[in-house]
């Protein structure tokens, strides 16, 4: 029983840290497959996690907290919009700026607002979001194997648990089953054949940035109102990062990055446990190795399994109209 | 043309004066930023009590990167601080380099006792941390019913692994079957400021069976801490007083009074007695415990710490320090 236990509780942790990377990497779905670069996941994920602390603090409530993150984001999209996709800007260039203004401008305003630079007041119980506990998990929990399933792994996680999983199906029918996704598709391999047809590749690519901020919004909430009940400096901690190579390594599909987001965070999740263990006949593996194990196994798919990412043609490239 | 010129160095006075003070403390913080609750903060509030007890003046720089300490020391020196403390082991080679070109100035360093010190301004404070760590781990496992503690830590450096030696030596002490789950954060800087891996950390150890955690993580630590309230275990605090965070989910916190260090000094520098060496503080000087407010210490956990803390200070019992293995 303990093994199982063991295996739930492995489970449990992969689907939490994984959580923030599928939002991200969903979020970089649809504006890489528009043809629009986001390396600003990081900052804007950052921007998100402040702005839900902040706003759930004062207005008491973690949804309008999430609602606020929500609107901030889109306009930091929108930003990135306006300087990559209607000034033509350089994409990349657009996103390091955000991260780095984001950086600093969390941090200024904390210290302006709460005399804490990079700190933001713990939010009590009813300005988060608390587990959820399913019904009947209790009285389910002796039953074997279906208790434990339903019990320790369905039950007892944050909303944003459950959303970011449930929003890969909804992501994959977008992009791949709507005719919605078909321009979006298309408006990132072959811009000028979808402006031929008649549709507006400027608004096609600030649609899906919009769709972008809304999604990476929920990450940032996620760390600063689900798990954790403060924002603090410089919290993302890369992992918007990450998420974008999982989104590169799941070849720009909801799918594959799925996998890929856990995959990161089972190998996250195993070497927190693998920590201080005694493995049978190889002993006590050195911490550093251990937590470089995500980074190696990553290379090793990557050289190994993964065939040839092939990104969306046009992307990186400002559409210009022929004259 | 005189005018302007005046004007100029009027202005230029004003900017690099520091004459509205007898005594400037500067301060420069750790990686894990100003207010990380614990470490940093302490220093801020023991500089803020120097500025309104003994009427000083307050210069501090809080560093984006290791690569800064230096400069900002050196900033900090040109501004007129008649005693600069520098936080943490990674600020050990800027006050050797900085205090070597100013010889009039006092420095006070913070965890770290090795340097060279040619012009005889560095007090420098490194603490038995494994001393106080050994007295919460006793708590620990008198607190726990499941016979399970846990241990985060925050990079995985030997100052950090003297936390985790103290605590589980002390647990031990007082169960010998005690079983000691510990994790370490991360091995860059970053490790410091993750409170999202904190509480991952610390969810997987209750999972483990955890019910009494121990955090020695800096800004790291607040997520471990929130992680244990959010499951109704008990923390441990760390540094500075911690016990305020979440009342009733803390047990007690290990304190490391690096706030008297830079009071005296400060007071010691007013008064020309200020002596410059290497200072390794522990229990026998007080300079290392546990807090009781706000915690949930009980009388007779206060009593076997306070026996095991009389031992340790007399050399009865000598409590091993990991850093040194």
């Amino acid at each position: 029983m303990e093994f199982l236990s063991d295996i739930a509780s492995l489970i449990n942790s992969t689907l939490r840290i994984s959580t923030p990377l599928v939002f991200a990497a969903m979020a970089g779905i649809f504006a890489e497959r528009s043809g629009v670069i986001d390396f600003s996941l990081e900052g804007k994920m950052l921007m998100a996690a402040f702005v839900a602390a902040v706003g759930s603090y004062y207005l008491g409530n973690p949804w309008l907290g999430l609602l606020l993150a929500i609107i901030v984001c889109v306009c930091l999209s929108m930003l990135h919009g306006f300087a990559s996709v209607t000034h033509k800007g350089d994409q990349v260039v657009s996103c390091v700026a955000i991260n780095i203004l984001i950086i600093g401008l969390t941090t200024a305003l904390a210290a302006a607002w709460f005399g804490q630079a990079g700190l933001t007041p713990t939010l009590n119980e009813d300005q988060r979001f608390l587990e959820i506990h399913l019904p009947f998990a209790d009285a389910l929990r002796d039953i074997p194997v279906i208790g434990t399933l339903y019990s320790d792994i369905l039950s007892g996680h944050y909303v944003f648990v459950y959303l970011a999983y449930l929003s890969v199906p909804l992501v994959f029918w977008i992009v791949f089953k709507t005719s919605f996704g078909l321009r979006l598709r298309a408006v990132g391999e072959n811009p000028s054949a979808v402006d031929t047809a008649g549709i507006n590749v400027f608004t096609m690519r600030y649609k899906a940035l919009a769709i972008n901020g809304v999604l990476i919004a929920f990450a940032g909430a996620h760390l600063s109102t689900a798990v954790n009940a403060n924002f603090f400096r410089e919290m993302s901690a890369g992992r918007g990062y990450l998420a974008l190579a999982a989104m590169i390594f799941g070849k720009w599909h909801p799918k594959t990055a799925l996998i890929a987001c856990l995959l990161f965070g089972f190998t996250d999740a195993l070497q927190i446990r693998l920590q201080g263990v005694e493995l049978p006949a190889i002993g006590e593996i050195p911490v550093q190795l251990i937590q470089a194990l995500p980074y190696i196994l990553t290379v090793v798919l990557l050289a190994g399994f993964v065939g040839k990412a092939i990104a969306p043609n046009a992307i990186g490239q400002p559409y210009i109209k022929e004259r | 043309m005189k005018k302007i010129l005046s004007i100029f160095s009027v202005s230029f006075a004003l900017v690099f004066s520091s004459s509205a003070f007898a005594n400037t403390i500067g301060v420069v913080y750790d990686s894990g930023g100003k207010f990380d609750k614990s470490f940093n903060e302490l220093a801020f509030n023991t500089a803020e009590r120097v500025v309104n007890e003994l009427g000083w003046g307050m210069i501090e720089f809080e560093s984006a990167n290791d690569n800064q300490i230096e400069q900002g020391m050196r900033k900090i020196a040109d501004r007129g601080a008649t005693m600069i403390v520098g936080m943490g082991f990674a600020q050990a080679d800027a006050v050797a380099a900085v205090s070597a070109d100013y010889p009039d100035i006092k420095f006070v360093a913070v965890d770290v006792c090795w340097l060279d010190d040619p012009n005889n301004n560095i007090y420098q404070a490194c603490y038995k941390e494994h001393e106080g760590s050994f007295l919460v781990g006793m708590m620990a496992a008198m607190a726990s019913k499941s016979g399970t503690i846990g241990f985060v830590g925050g990079m995985d450096i030997p100052l950090i692994r003297k936390f985790q030696g103290g605590y589980e030596q002390g647990a031990q002490y007082v169960n010998p079957d005690i079983t000691v789950l510990a994790n370490m954060t991360g091995t860059t800087n970053e490790a410091w400021n993750n409170p999202t891996k904190g509480a991952e950390l610390t969810k997987a150890q209750i999972d483990g069976g955890a019910d009494v955690v121990y955090q020695a993580a800096g800004g790291t630590g607040i997520g471990v801490l929130q992680a244990a309230a959010d499951a109704g275990i008990m923390g441990i605090g760390v540094d500075s007083n911690q016990n305020w965070m979440h009342p009733g989910n803390m047990l007690t916190s290990m304190l490391k009074r690096l706030d008297l260090t830079i009071f005296e000094q400060a007071k010691n520098v007013e008064s020309g007695r200020f002596e410059s060496g290497i200072n390794i503080l522990g229990l026998s000087e007080g300079m290392v415990g546990y807090a009781t407010e706000d915690g949930m210490v009980t009388s007779e956990m206060a009593a076997a710490a306070d026996a095991a803390a009389a031992d340790i200070a007399s050399g009865a019992l000598v409590v091993a320090d990991w850093s040194q293995e």
